[in-house]
């Protein structure tokens, strides 16, 4: 039973991002909402780089886009809401993390 | 496949109401159905019909009636959290003794057996909180 | 009432009385419990601060949250987890709770998560 792990909270708002990370299980992903985009930020990229190569890491574009955010984190794929919806059936369930 | 989505988090204070709002469409228009849509905790303001944002900016109570009604989608508002935060349909009000009442059309109370009885029957529980 | 069951787990991640979030999720604990669906309940970061004795609630007008988790028992609800980080992080020893609560690490809580059809989240 595989998780998609949804954030929507910078890593400085909430230890929503580090307690995600830290419970994650192999075959998981994470998906970063609304504030949550903000940790696919170049600097922040220290978070991501002790994560097995089994974990897929996504963003919600229109979450960044509004946000002015461009030149992510590589690691991190850009997707839309009908992406988010296909990570959620793919996955066997979402965990909500704020 | 079936989902659900519960809502913890107030319009215009928070995104999660908007999110979830684009999720649900997502959700619709890729042929899969939502069982409920759960308001809870401060989520229950999306219920209000007495928000009166301005001209530009998203109408969240009745971008969801709308959606509702296209989808006929049901719309739960957790009785308990909104009563509590002045969100009343007509029997209520009556019941309370208040001057009026203001849960949106395409939206009713309920107690928090739906957000359960949402979860045994769905495949996928989406969250949106704060 | 559906023949159905599906696994949920809840996870508590803040402190009570600032906010609603501890008794709204006790709330849902209650209402799972009363539709007999399997149901764990993880206590994590300042959640754990629920956990401390000796409320005196009213003082701020609210409700007793501590008396509330002490009745879940009660309810059939005995499957209660604490994260052990956020626990020695603050200061609070295990033997301080009154609970009957399991000492998780991470790996404890992701395997606990691993195990649910449904997480719900305060």
């Amino acid at each position: 039973m595989t998780t998609l792990h949804l954030i929507n909270k910078t890593p400085s708002e909430s230890t929503a991002l580090g307690d995600s990370l830290a419970t994650l299980s192999e075959g998981d992903a994470l998906l970063l909402i609304e504030n949550g985009v903000y940790a696919a930020m170049p600097a922040y990229a220290e978070h991501f780089t002790r994560l097995p190569r089994t974990i897929q890491c996504y963003l919600l574009n229109n979450d960044a886009l509004a946000r002015g955010l461009n030149d992510l984190n590589p690691d991190f794929a850009a997707i839309d809401y009908d992406g988010f919806v296909e990570l959620s059936c793919r996955y066997s369930k979402v965990v909500s993390w704020f | 496949m079936i989902f659900s989505i519960v809502i913890t988090g107030a319009p215009y204070s928070s995104q999660a109401s908007a999110s979830a709002l684009q999720f649900s469409r997502s959700v619709l228009k890729l042929g899969h159905s939502i069982h409920r849509v759960f308001f809870y905790a401060d989520g229950v303001h999306s219920g209000s019909a007495l928000a009166a944002p301005p001209q530009d900016e998203t109408n969240i109570p009745l971008e969801w009636a709308a959606l509702a009604r296209e989808h006929q989608l049901d719309l739960v508002v957790c009785i308990a959290a909104a009563v509590r935060r002045g969100v009343l349909d007509e029997g209520e009000a009556r019941r309370y003794e208040k001057s009026g009442h203001n849960l949106a059309s395409g939206f009713t109370l309920s107690g928090l057996g739906q957000l359960v009885e949402a979860g045994i029957v769905s495949d996928r529980v989406v969250t949106f909180g704060v | 009432m559906s023949d159905t069951k599906k696994s949920f787990l809840i996870i508590n991640r803040k402190a009570p009385y600032g906010s609603s979030a501890a008794r709204d999720a006790l709330d849902v604990a209650l209402t799972i419990s009363v539709f007999e669906q399997p149901l764990s309940l993880l206590f994590m970061d300042d959640a754990v601060l629920q956990l401390l004795p000796d409320h005196q609630a009213t003082l701020i007008g609210q409700k007793n949250l501590s008396a509330n988790l002490s009745m879940l028992e009660m309810y059939d609800i005995d499957q209660l987890y604490v994260c052990q980080q956020a626990l020695s992080l603050r200061g609070i020893r295990p033997d301080d709770i009154t609970l009957n609560i399991t000492l998780l690490d991470s790996q404890g809580i992701a395997s606990l998560i691993k195990q649910q059809d449904h997480v719900l989240s305060f």
